[in-house]
């Protein structure tokens, strides 16, 4: 037979990432040795970023159910119910080892991934987010990857037309070597036309759309589970290259075809190709499948079955019909121009079985593709417990000079030069984005009075200095977000980058971050419906700060009361809901201002989390507030700035009796709000918020045009925003 | 009366200009397809934004190639409405419907922001709602809308009223601040803003329910 020709060695696999043992489970499964297509196919499959080898286990320790779940992870996206028979199709993604090497294609195409696995489901994608994370601004070259990154993001999305509404960007030195470009997408889709990867049924055909197929990208899926070193510039070629128009023709082609009874199963083909989409089809229906090679539409002359089967070239979807529907399906996108055709069909036989050229060059049995994965409990360590910082051995400093540096600081400053790239508003549903003096970006839901709201959060130097409380803190983070901006939370997909797991620190910091992120989404009620893990994050055996990203939703059933933090006005009473101690270990202000990144990080409570933000959302809901902040990074004084600047007006803030300048105003404890209100319904609110068992204290009044921290230098809000608004753009502009 | 809305396989503000047309001149609207050739009988055509073609090539350029062109400039030459927002803007200058050419902004990067933006003719079938000489802010989001056409021409639009919309602060160094022409007969309107984006409250812009109130007096 001629799948027997061309027997590959133990070498060979070696070479694709496979190691000893997974090569003896092949040779036992085959009987044989596989050929160079079969090795190619089971090296993809059983990569870290296919089969999940390392993470697996550890995954199922998150909850996963809930009232509003519809479709938990498992599926290109996870599904939630959203009322009225509609439903929120969303999940995160990294594509971090690509956007490094070619930062524009990297992220454009990360973009278009995101949106794919949103749209397979049956949803149109309605909102875009992006979580950035960026070496130093000194390193030689962030500049060029910050450029690159927006650009490809923006270039992809806004021609698509779907608005880009929020997102995160961070700097440290930790990402120098290992960007992080996380996007994530979400979509609406009616709750009786969504559609699954089950290709159930033998006989079936099977229609191939959407772009040709090319060698880019090829062991695109084995590169991002493996460290860069000195060669990492000769991976170029395995990063794709978009073309979003192609994207926008077969996401309007695709929901065309849903709008008809053609459809059994669908699936994009996204890492690891045509192989992973008819891999995952076809096992999940408990099928077998034939595919013709020579059908596959081909962009180059002389393309191996591998190079076909291992393919990353974008914007290409997989889709098993009902018998008789071909030509109906084949018109729909031929009338968008997109390249259409039927390369096989499902078969009894549950072998992958491949054509090309008059000879079968493949023919595995697909269930041990799934079955026989590996499945890694990789040696771990438990993360070191560091210090308590206690507060009152940092000097108290100058809260104004403080405030000034941080709200200039990387992290801080304004990203308007990032999100004024991105087209925010297409599908004119867009009522808060970036810039927008919201917590969380909040969209509509077309047609209808309702929205959706949705943050993505992580806070890494929390996770680094204690990945369990790092996790519970990134999720409750996210769920304060959503709470903030009037919504009820729902659930959450995650997004989680780490290093190299073959080191057990590595695999602690993993394993500590996941157990703490079950924790908090178990206490808050917020299930994990989708995600994405990105390991190997590493360069030359340094690896990036664990950075496990949130990214939540949330509904608001009228959207007319969507909150946001701009709304203050003069003569507002500023209260602060929540414990403050002036926990500063792990805080920005320990870092920026001190230089020092050490300590523990804030610890959460989480049943005192869920109390303050329940209250929270009935103060949004019986319209008793003006505005709502989180407190976050740089305490209290930098989430009054905030409500400062865009609500235009100024804030002063008193100092504290018991605590330091810089433990009050700049102290990072969990679980707080600041929120303004009418003065005359403090004294109810104070009332409402002890009987609800929640700290409150009246902390300040909008008033003036400067902020004023206590008996410090009042700052002019003109001068806070002028260096808030001028560090990115100067960075960037200053080649 | 009726409106007819292009859709070209990359469009992505139809929908928008669609629903804004719906619930703001209480018209019926239709879709019209890019490879047809001709147009139901309608009073408005709106060329609508986004990406035509993918616009790889020169934005707008193979748009203004397509099928239905014909039939929108026999429109325009009757004397009907046209309106191109954005990309369709690009497109009416790629057609010579409208004079001149959008270059990439002048910063080379994509620009969405809400643009402050005065009203230099409100006797126009697409302004009289607003107030002449008066203010608005409407949003902008595009890569290429660096406005230029030779002296002449710019001193020829100047003199006949055909600049309707200025920019404020001009964000992507259109000549002489433009943001929106006329043709000379002034049936024809191309502007870089986007209207209808802005005539929710709840999106914190409303600087565009002036311009439909106005297509809507216009159509009556």
């Amino acid at each position: 037979m001629s799948m027997q020709k061309d027997p590959a060695s133990y070498e060979q696999a070696q070479a694709l990432g496979l190691n000893e043992d997974e090569w003896g489970v092949i040779l036992k499964r085959l009987g044989r040795a596989p050929n160079q297509t079969e090795l190619g196919i089971f090296s993809v499959m059983w990569s870290e970023h296919c089969s999940y080898k390392s993470s697996r286990r550890h995954l199922r320790k998150l909850p996963t159910t809930g009232a509003c779940v519809i479709c938990g992870p498992g599926e290109n996206a996870g599904v939630i119910d959203i009322g009225d028979g509609l439903a929120c199709i969303f999940k995160m993604e990294s594509h971090n080892h690509p956007s490094y090497i070619e930062p524009y294609q990297g992220a454009a195409t990360g973009v278009g991934g995101i949106m794919r696995d949103v749209f397979t489901m049956g949803a149109r994608p309605v909102a875009l987010l992006n979580a950035l994370r960026f070496g130093s601004p000194d390193h030689p070259k962030t500049r060029a990857l910050v450029s690159g990154v927006v650009a490809g993001i923006g270039g992809y999305g806004n021609c698509v037309g779907v608005p880009t509404v929020g997102g995160e960007t961070n700097f440290h030195a930790g990402y120098d070597g290992n960007i992080l470009v996380n996007a994530m997408c979400l979509g609406i889709a009616e709750q009786d036309s969504i559609f699954y990867s089950a290709a159930k049924g033998a006989g079936n055909p099977v229609l191939y759309v959407g772009a040709k197929t090319g060698r880019d990208g090829i062991h695109g899926a084995t590169m991002a589970s493996a460290e860069f070193d000195d060669e990492t510039e000769a991976k170029r070629p395995t990063v794709q290259v978009g073309d979003p128009f192609t994207e926008k023709r077969l996401i309007e082609a695709c929901l065309e075809l849903m709008q008809t009874n053609c459809i059994v199963a669908i699936q994009d083909m996204g890492a690891a190709g045509l192989t992973s989409s008819s891999i995952e089809m076809a096992d999940k229906g408990g099928v077998g499948i034939d595919l013709d090679l020579d059908k596959v539409p081909q962009r180059e002359t002389h393309m191996t079955p591998v190079e076909m089967m291992l393919s990353e070239s974008q914007e290409r979807m997989l889709i098993v019909l009902r018998p008789g529907k071909e030509s109906e399906a084949q018109e729909i996108f031929e009338r968008w121009e997109l390249d259409v055709a039927l390369i096989g069909k499902t078969t009894d036989t549950g072998h992958m079985v491949l054509h090309h050229k008059g000879e079968t060059v493949c023919d595995i049995p697909i269930a041990p593709l799934g079955d026989d994965a590996p499945n890694y409990d990789r040696p771990w360590v438990a993360p070191p417990t560091l210090p308590v910082i206690n507060a009152s051995e940092i000097a108290p400093g100058d809260p104004a000079k403080a405030l000034l540096r941080l709200v200039q600081s990387p992290d801080m400053a304004s990203k308007r030069w990032i999100w004024e790239q991105y087209d925010r508003h297409v599908m004119a549903d867009t009522l808060k984005a970036s810039g927008g003096a919201s917590d969380a970006a909040v969209v509509r839901v077309h047609d209808t009075n309702k929205a959706l709201a949705m943050s993505s959060d992580c806070t890494p130097r929390y996770v680094l200095a204690n990945p369990f409380e790092g996790g519970k803190q990134a999720v409750a983070e996210c769920w304060r977000n959503l709470i903030a901006s009037g919504a009820s939370p729902m659930a959450v997909t995650d997004c989680l980058n780490f290093g190299n797991p073959e080191r057990p620190d590595i695999m602690g910091q993993f394993v500590r971050a996941i157990d703490g992120m079950a924790e908090a989404c178990r206490a808050l009620d917020f299930p994990v419906v989708s995600g994405n893990v990105s390991l190997y994050n590493e360069t030359a055996g340094t690896a990036i700060p664990p950075t496990p990203v949130i990214g939540g939703v949330g509904l608001i059933d009228d959207a007319t009361m969507a909150m946001g933090f701009g709304g203050a006005v003069a003569g507002d009473a500023l209260i602060l809901l929540g414990k403050t101690t002036g926990w500063l270990g792990a805080s920005l202000n320990l870092r920026e201002i001190e230089g020092r990144e050490e300590g523990a990080p804030p610890p959460i409570d989480l049943e005192q989390e869920r109390r303050t933000g329940m209250l929270v959302r009935t103060l949004i809901h019986g319209g008793q507030v003006h505005a709502v902040h989180d407190l976050s990074d740089g305490g209290l004084a930098c989430a009054a700035t905030d409500m400062a600047l865009a609500s235009r007006c100024g804030v002063h803030l008193m100092a504290s009796d018991t605590l330091s300048d810089a433990a009050w105003f700049f102290g990072e404890d969990q679980g707080r709000y600041l929120i303004a209100v009418k003065t005359g319904a403090v004294d109810a609110l104070l009332d409402q918020a002890q009987q609800a068992g929640v700290d409150a204290k009246v902390v300040g009044t909008m008033e003036g045009l400067d902020v004023v921290l206590g008996d410090a230098m009042p700052l002019a809000l003109d001068l806070l925003s002028q260096k808030h608004e001028n560090w990115l753009p100067a960075y960037m502009e200053d080649a | 009366m009726n409106a007819a809305v292009i859709v070209f396989p990359g469009s992505n503000c139809d929908r928008d200009a669609v629903c804004a047309l719906r619930d703001h001149t209480a018209k019926s609207v239709h879709r019209v397809w890019h490879r047809d050739t001709y147009l139901p009988k309608v009073d408005l055509v709106l060329l609508p934004g986004g990406f035509s073609y993918g616009d790889y090539l020169r934005s707008g350029a193979i748009a203004a190639r397509s099928p239905i062109m014909a039939a929108v400039q026999a429109h325009a030459k009757r004397g009907g409405l046209v309106v191109g927002i954005c990309n369709g803007f690009q497109i009416l200058t790629e057609t010579h419907l409208l004079p001149g050419a959008l270059m990439r902004n002048a910063g080379l990067k994509f620009l969405c922001k809400s643009t402050p933006l005065r009203i230099e003719n409100a006797d126009t079938p697409f302004t009289r709602a607003y107030d002449d000489h008066g203010e608005t802010a409407i949003p902008i989001a595009h890569h290429d809308g660096n406005y230029f056409a030779d002296e002449d021409t710019l001193d020829r639009l100047e003199g006949q009223g055909q600049i309707v919309f200025r920019y404020v602060n001009n964000p992507n160094g259109s000549s002489r601040d433009i943001a929106g022409i006329t043709n000379k007969a002034g049936n024809v309107l191309g502007m870089m803003p986007h209207p209808e984006r802005a005539v929710d409250p709840l999106t914190g812009e409303t600087g565009g329910l002036a311009f439909f109130k106005s297509l809507a007096g216009a159509m009556a």
